[in-house]
């Protein structure tokens, strides 16, 4: 275990935030502009991959950028655990580049510059998220997504963008000032620290109520988690241009919230502690709960986006039950679920952008026989379906069953049934849409011609991920070996 | 070097003889007032920050006027505190002259040598208040700053003339109960020297006369501050108010009262009386929580964009008074990096009050429409400033938020806890309904049947200047928090708490 510091990761971290600059400078000329986000993608990328093999080697890399109280740093550490979240974000970030492209201009959006530019902005925190040594450097990057996400949200200005992102940051920012602010003060208060320790930083501090109060105000805190009650913001945030919801309600800011709630639970309070006072079970109930229930709802959405918002917070509480077992196989699952349900989903969603680009379509119920017309995006979206179902040959498949395998090391059987029992239901939601897309006589006179994809830009990013999602159940070392290391250290530190 | 040893007197006397020269050069040229003006606060803000740094190089300074020694002449006594605050009121006062020139020119062009003399002059009593050392000396001060004040306001439109006059009348009751505060601890002591003062008091502990005296000066600096619920002078005073005037008295003050508060407890009283002998600090907790909590959900009833913003200034009233007097060190700290963070928030968001004012002739929220494409780098200015009210790290109002709340689980108040979230959210949903506004309503151009006729663009240089500057203060003071609190702060917290 060698600790090496280095500046990369807050170049990496940087990089995007930078971008903002030249972005906003060549506003007028929209393909210089683009050529400044992929350059900055690319770079992201490039930092992180360098610092891959370091990681891989069992090490982490530190930088202190500032302290700003004593004892109280906004300071990086990169660790297997931050690295497979960045490694997901950054790559996916350079795949949606591409797709924003052919998104915003197919649709002649307005303020091109400044959703770039945001977009930027997001990322940048992302990755701070990814890489925070502490708390209090994650909270800020936190609530530097929060805000830098709300121009993307409301993109459209009208008064529905208006209503959701009122509801949007009511949740978000509520429940971070409401519930994590003073509960990491009160953290901070009694340990002294906020640094995030191998084994936690609470054991010893405070009874058991105390701690239970604690840890249900981080993990509903945290509320881009999704966690019920505190899910409402996700179908309201659908009202963004779909790139938007491909990455950032897909990807980074969903994935930020169950990242966040994963470390506190492995660097916070430890997972030995939580062990021990039996705490892990309560949580695993809410995690349940949210699985299940948002799966239901899912079943009878019609707006295809919103069903996969309810898909995507039912697929977050695995990753926030993968936590909660406690065990090192379902730890393992949950981190590996990060990334195996990214692809997934990622795809899902750029395929429903590509049919609106194409056809202006929203709804699950227009889109019969949608396949003749548009084969490509619907074969993605079968792939992307089956990873987000957990059917081999895609990488949902390879967390799935860890996470499946991780409840009977914690003798959990009724997660096991849970976890079964919501895999039938995503596909009773996701089947029947690729059923009726190639197998039901087109309704709509507009796909009885002949194949009309959405514009290339759109169509090759979809196609990437699709086939990442597939080559990731063949490879998934990468992300399996960086979640064995993560687990390594959570259990055996 | 002589001159660096004058700092203190000179940092008074600099704006007490520019309100002179404006007074003067004003009959002949009304357009160089802003320029003496200008030129009056940068010599004051030079002289504090020299003042300061003298006080982190070798400790408190006592300066004598007149070269008489104290008890009997008036002293001047500057530690790490009251420094701060002097470099704090003189840089606002600076960036508020600055930001006035235009302002003034649209809304008083007919008053600009008054409008500049009292500005210099209230400038004058708050650094006089803040940099005496002397119990009676602080009440001419006051009495300075209150009645440069009272006009200040009153020269606004027909309602400031009453707001102004209610001001008056409360304003001058709270100076009177802090000379009769006075009175009685002279009568008791024969002192009026704050030093003198702390050193006779303790064998007095016991007696009513002090009390009462005690109770008097309190409710004389609540009075003044606007805590609750003693505040209702304020926000028709600071609403109607001509915008230059409102840029330098809101955020400066309330500030300079809680100062005189704190000082007074500390330095004429002692922690170990006023938090241990006397058994109050529970309940002004509870006052505080109710002002913010007051405060808070008053500024949500308003849909005047200035007329929130004052009741948001009760809220933090509440905040400094109640981190004050949970008594425990972190507490005081967040109090007192309160005081300095508070003042730039505050003159942040009345500047852009002020530039709303310019630019629109009104101050109601739906003045905003169109803000954001109009003007985004205005409106970036002003989100920096809404966020720090809210307490988004890394701007300022996180990090005094923060040391209060972790005073708050330390003395085990976590009523205060509660109410300082609660008003954090409060001001989450103040200041992005604003933000709606300027961002999703486009603006309808009716030609205003009155108002100025300004399209709307960004704001003039010299109003966008000093908001500017404010906006990244705020930042770069939250990042350097801790710097403020182990090199100044810390000191100013009484030992052994």
């Amino acid at each position: 275990m060698e600790t090496i510091i280095s500046i990369k990761p807050l170049l990496a971290v940087l990089v995007s935030l930078v971008a903002v600059i030249p972005i906003v400078i060549s506003g007028k000329t929209p393909n210089l502009r683009e050529a400044w986000t992929f350059l900055a993608g690319i770079i992201k990328f490039g930092l992180v991959i360098s610092m891959l093999p370091h990681i891989l080697g069992g090490g982490t890399i530190e930088y202190s950028i500032f302290e700003v109280l004593p004892g109280l740093a906004i300071k990086l550490k990169v660790d297997a655990m931050g690295m497979l979240f960045a490694l997901v974000s950054s790559s996916l970030w350079i795949a949606t580049s591409a797709y924003s492209i052919g998104y915003m201009r197919g649709l002649s959006e307005h303020s091109q510059t400044r959703y770039f530019a945001f977009f930027a902005v997001a990322l940048s925190a992302t990755i701070g998220v990814a890489f925070s040594a502490n708390l209090f450097t994650m909270y800020l990057f936190y609530e530097m997504l929060s805000l830098a996400t709300y121009p993307l949200v409301t993109h459209h200005q009208d008064e529905e963008a208006r209503i959701s992102g009122r509801k949007y940051l009511g949740f978000i920012l509520g429940t971070s000032i409401g519930f994590v602010l003073p509960a990491m003060l009160i953290s901070y208060f009694a340990a002294g620290t906020l640094d995030f320790g191998a084994q936690g930083i609470l054991a010893g501090h405070f009874s058991k109520p105390a701690l239970t109060v604690l840890l249900l105000m981080f993990v509903f805190g945290f509320a881009k988690a999704g966690i019920m009650p505190f899910h409402a913001w996700l179908p309201a945030a659908m009202v963004a241009p779909t790139p938007v919801s491909a990455l950032l309600h897909a990807v980074a800011v969903v994935k930020v919230g169950v990242f966040s709630i994963f470390r506190v639970i492995t660097g916070v309070f430890g997972t030995h502690l939580l062990q021990s006072l039996d705490l892990g079970t309560m949580l695993c109930y809410i995690a349940a709960f949210t699985i299940l229930t948002a799966s239901l709802i899912a079943l009878s959405q019609d707006g295809l986006k919103r069903r996969l918002a309810f898909s995507t917070i039912g697929q977050l509480s695995y990753i926030v039950l993968g936590a909660s077992l406690l065990s090192p196989k379902a730890l393992t699952g949950g981190m590996m679920h990060i990334a195996m349900h990214a692809f997934g989903k990622i795809t899902l969603f750029m395929c429903a952008g590509a049919i609106f680009v194409a056809t202006g379509k929203k709804y699950i119920s227009e889109m019969v026989g949608i396949g003749k017309r548009m084969p490509v995006t619907m074969t993605a979206f079968l792939i992307g379906s089956l990873s987000v179902i957990g059917l081999p040959p895609t990488g949902g498949f390879i967390s799935k069953w860890f996470l499946v395998l991780g409840t009977l090391e914690a003798d959990q059987i009724v997660m096991l049934v849970v976890l079964l029992g919501s895999s039938l239901l995503n596909a009773a939601y996701f089947l029947p849409v690729v059923y009726r897309a190639f197998f039901c006589t087109p309704e709509e006179s507009m796909f009885e011609n002949k194949v009309q994809e959405a514009p290339i830009w759109c169509v090759v990013p979809l196609v990437v991920t699709a086939i990442g999602s597939i080559g990731l159940f063949f490879f998934p070392q990468p992300f399996f070996n960086l979640a064995s290391l993560a687990v390594q250290t959570i259990v055996g530190g | 070097m002589m001159l660096v040893k004058q700092a203190p007197a000179l940092l008074v006397i600099i704006p007490l003889l520019g309100a002179f020269a404006i007074n003067i050069v004003g009959w002949f040229n009304k357009r160089a007032c802003h320029s003496l003006a200008v030129l009056a606060m940068l010599g004051s803000f030079v002289a504090c920050v020299i003042t300061l740094q003298q006080i982190m190089g070798t400790g408190t300074i006592s300066y004598r006027l007149g070269g008489w020694p104290p008890p009997f002449g008036i002293e001047y006594v500057i530690d790490h505190f009251n420094g701060l605050v002097l470099v704090t009121v003189s840089f606002v006062s600076l960036l508020a002259a600055i930001f006035a020139k235009q302002s003034v020119e649209q809304e008083l062009p007919h008053k600009m040598v008054q409008f500049y003399t009292l500005f210099v002059l209230l400038v004058t009593g708050l650094l006089g208040m803040t940099v005496t050392g002397d119990a009676f000396n602080l009440y001419v001060l006051l009495e300075i700053a209150a009645l440069t004040g009272y006009a200040l306001i009153a020269l606004g439109d027909n309602r400031a003339l009453v707001a102004g006059f209610n001001y008056v009348i409360l304003g001058t009751i709270g100076a009177s109960f802090y000379l009769l505060g006075v009175g009685h601890l002279y009568i008791m002591t024969g002192s009026l020297n704050m030093g003198d003062l702390f050193n006779i008091l303790p064998a007095l502990y016991g007696n009513v006369a002090i009390f009462v005296a005690f109770l008097l000066i309190l409710c004389g600096v609540w009075l003044k501050m606007a805590f609750f619920p003693l505040h209702t002078w304020l926000p028709n005073a600071y609403t109607y108010a001509p915008s230059a005037a409102g840029c330098l008295v809101a955020p400066l003050v309330t500030k300079v009262s809680v100062y005189i508060m704190i000082r007074v407890m500390l330095s004429v009283f002692s922690a170990d009386y006023v938090f241990n002998i006397l058994h109050l600090s529970d309940a002004i907790v509870w006052l505080a929580v109710a002002a913010i909590l007051f405060g808070s959900i008053l500024a949500l009833a308003q849909n005047d964009l200035k007329k929130m913003l004052t009741y948001l200034i009760v809220a933090e009233v509440g905040y400094m008074v109640g981190g004050f007097w949970l008594a425990t060190a972190n507490g005081i700290t967040g109090a007192i990096l309160h005081i300095v963070n508070d003042a730039l928030m505050t003159f942040c968001l009345f500047v852009f009050a002020g530039i709303v004012v310019y630019k629109t002739g009104g101050h109601k929220l739906s003045d905003l429409q169109g803000f954001y494409r109009k003007m985004p780098v205005t409106m970036a200015a002003f989100t920096v400033g809404a966020l720090s009210m809210i307490g988004v790290p890394p701007t300022a109002g996180f990090f005094s938020k923060w040391y209060l709340i972790l005073g708050a689980i330390d003395g085990g108040s976590y009523h205060y806890m509660a109410a300082l979230l609660i008003s954090s959210l409060v001001n989450a949903i103040l200041f992005f309904r604003v933000i709606e506004i300027a961002y999703f309503e486009p603006r309808v151009d009716h030609h205003a049947d009155h108002g100025p006729d300004i399209t709307i663009s960004e704001a003039p240089f010299s109003m966008l200047a000093p908001l500017l500057i404010v906006a990244i203060c705020l930042i770069i003071i939250g990042l350097y928090s801790g710097t403020i609190v182990t090199n100044i702060i810390q000191y100013s917290v009484p030992p052994g708490m």
